[in-house]
């Protein structure tokens, strides 16, 4: 049939390119993991090796520490948008003047180049040039090195993905709150709930969809973060920051040796989608396909 | 019903927005210090200003080149994402074609992977496997043009589907009839009621490869090199120029703010696919 023809005629150019910068590199990638490649070693052609990369990647100590502060990271992270996101989402409930405002200026953030955010939150706690170190210092006493410390720069990179994501949880969770029915709140004010029984048993289960779509886009992106780590630490001290995106940036790509970095990147991205697949599944499969 | 003056409210809005604003701020006056004043106490508001960061970043031709390139490579990115991205949810919307939805599925699981764990492959195939004869796309704005369509176009699919699906098919039924062809229907009829829909495609498309930093960094070492890039050139083991670093953030901000004055209302749904909807 012409007209199918024409269909596929159009999708095609789409399909060509994510076939070639999509799939050829993750098949390639898959492939390469299964080789000794060096071209910089003694033996710099390439050799099959069965699973000794994966071998080593499971005992590489550096791995699995980055493998453990990025989930500490993306937990406290993401929990911390959760909490405070719904906190400025229902205070953006009621009605007060320049509301409209404050919510542009809430929403700033989150078109800002991460690389960006990066460099303004290493101005800002640098020693010497940010304020806060300076006024850290002032009021408490308190010295705050992020170069030195490796709690005060774990909690920095929190803060600044804080910072730069935390409107997108509220804006999305505005979104939910505004299309609840009032009906079920007048209720149970009727019956005499209190204002903590309301929030448990009827604002929490109504939004649960919501709370997990935004848990999932937030953990999908969380896991990502790399260039403003790059940019503010640098993923130290030591390896306090060093998290799965910044491990294979800084060590994987640099030491050349490609088939042990493929091994990585193929466990990654792996360890991403189970992750992923198994919070869409549980979380959001079950509301969609009630839909259709 | 009367409630109570918002005035403490306010107060607490006023708090949040200082918080959000406070560190764009800064970037801010860090790039209008000069370099000596920057070890004394740091100081909150400005005495005097000092430009010259701003124009060193103009008159750095190394640096006029990496803006030249991220406005090429964001500008041509975002046009082919768009077209290409209308096109095929064209061919999505109005064709019977089999195994359609899964391949709208799968154009998206192209920008759920973590960026860092292509750098390798797409390092090695652009250097040593896309290359005809003494032509590869390493390091190349081409190059860089079509690896950021790897995020970028099933963006673009995702964001115009609604819009496209939204578009009644009676009105190309009706063109084909009167005898129109297929490129008449594309172009005289669905575009221009499409129009709202890739304009702002074609603005987050471009915010999101104007902000692209770790591809960049990886796949290019001189002739394609981005602004972005340039911004970590600046901070280095030996000492950071912080002014010129923040005076260059603040060129990388600009267009951004921008183009978020245009957009605002659209961005969230675009950051979440439109799984929520802003």
């Amino acid at each position: 049939m012409q007209s199918k023809t024409l269909g596929w005629l159009l999708l095609a150019p789409t399909l060509i390119i994510l076939f070639f910068f999509g799939v050829v590199p993750f098949l390639y990638v898959l492939w390469v993991s299964f080789h000794q490649w060096n071209p910089f070693a003694a033996d710099p052609g390439m050799s099959f090796n069965w699973a000794t990369n994966y071998r080593q990647v499971v005992f590489d100590a550096q791995f699995m520490a980055s493998l453990g502060v990025t989930a500490a990271f993306v937990f406290f992270a993401v929990v911390s948008e959760l909490i405070v996101g719904y906190l400025l989402a229902q205070a953006f409930m009621k009605d007060f003047p320049g509301k409209a405002i404050f919510r542009t200026i809430h929403t700033l953030p989150l078109i800002m180049a991460p690389i960006i955010v990066g460099s303004i939150w290493k101005l800002m706690t640098t020693p010497s040039i940010g304020i806060i170190p300076h006024l850290l210092h002032n009021w408490f006493g308190y010295d705050l090195n992020i170069g030195q410390s490796a709690a005060a720069a774990f909690i920095v990179t929190i803060i600044m993905d804080v910072w730069h994501w935390t409107p997108l949880v509220t804006l999305t969770l505005i979104a939910a709150l505004v299309s609840l029915p009032p009906d079920p709140f007048e209720q149970a004010q009727i019956d005499g709930a209190n204002k903590r029984q309301i929030f448990w048993h009827i604002t929490l289960p109504m939004i649960r969809p919501a709370i997990l779509a935004t848990v999932f886009i937030r953990l999908m992106d969380a896991l990502r973060t790399v260039d403003e780590v790059l940019m503010l630490t640098g993923g130290g001290p030591g390896s306090a920051t060093r998290y799965v995106g910044v491990h294979i940036y800084k060590e994987v790509f640099p030491r050349t040796n490609y088939g042990y970095g493929s091994a990585i990147s193929v466990i990654v991205l792996y360890l991403t989608i189970v992750a992923c697949w198994l919070l869409y599944v549980s979380l959001i499969a079950p509301r969609t396909s009630k839909k259709g | 019903m009367k409630t109570k003056t918002p005035w403490l409210f306010i107060l607490f809005w006023l708090f949040v927005s200082f918080l959000t604003l406070f560190p764009i701020y800064w970037l801010f006056v860090i790039s209008v210090k000069p370099a000596v004043e920057l070890f004394s106490t740091p100081e909150v508001l400005l005495t005097k200003v000092y430009w010259q960061n701003y124009i060193d970043v103009l008159n750095d031709a190394t640096l006029r080149r990496y803006m030249m390139n991220s406005l090429i490579i964001s500008s041509c990115n975002a046009l082919l994402c768009t077209l290409l991205g209308f096109l095929a949810c064209y061919a999505l919307s109005r064709f019977d074609l089999g195994g359609k939805e899964s391949i709208f599925f799968w154009t998206i699981t192209n920008r759920m992977a973590p960026p860092a764990v292509f750098l390798l492959p797409l390092f090695l195939l652009l250097t040593q496997v896309y290359k005809i004869g003494d032509f590869s796309l390493a390091d190349t704005r081409t190059g860089m043009i079509l690896v950021y369509c790897t995020f970028n176009l099933p963006f673009a699919i995702w964001t115009l589907r609604p819009t496209v699906d939204g578009i009644p098919k009676e009105l190309d039924e009706a063109a084909y009839v009167d005898g129109a062809s297929p490129f008449k229907v594309i172009t005289e009829v669905v575009f221009p009621l499409a129009r709202p829909g890739l304009a702002v495609t074609l603005i987050l498309t471009w915010v999101f490869a104007w902000n692209e930093y770790l591809l960049a960094a990886t796949l290019t070492n001189f002739n394609a090199r981005t602004l972005t890039t340039g911004l970590s050139e600046y901070v280095t083991t030996t000492g950071t120029e912080w002014g010129i670093m923040a005076a260059i953030s603040v060129f990388t901000l600009i267009p951004a703010l921008i183009v978020f004055s245009l957009v605002q209302r659209h961005i969230v749904a675009g950051l979440t696919f439109g799984a929520v909807k802003g």
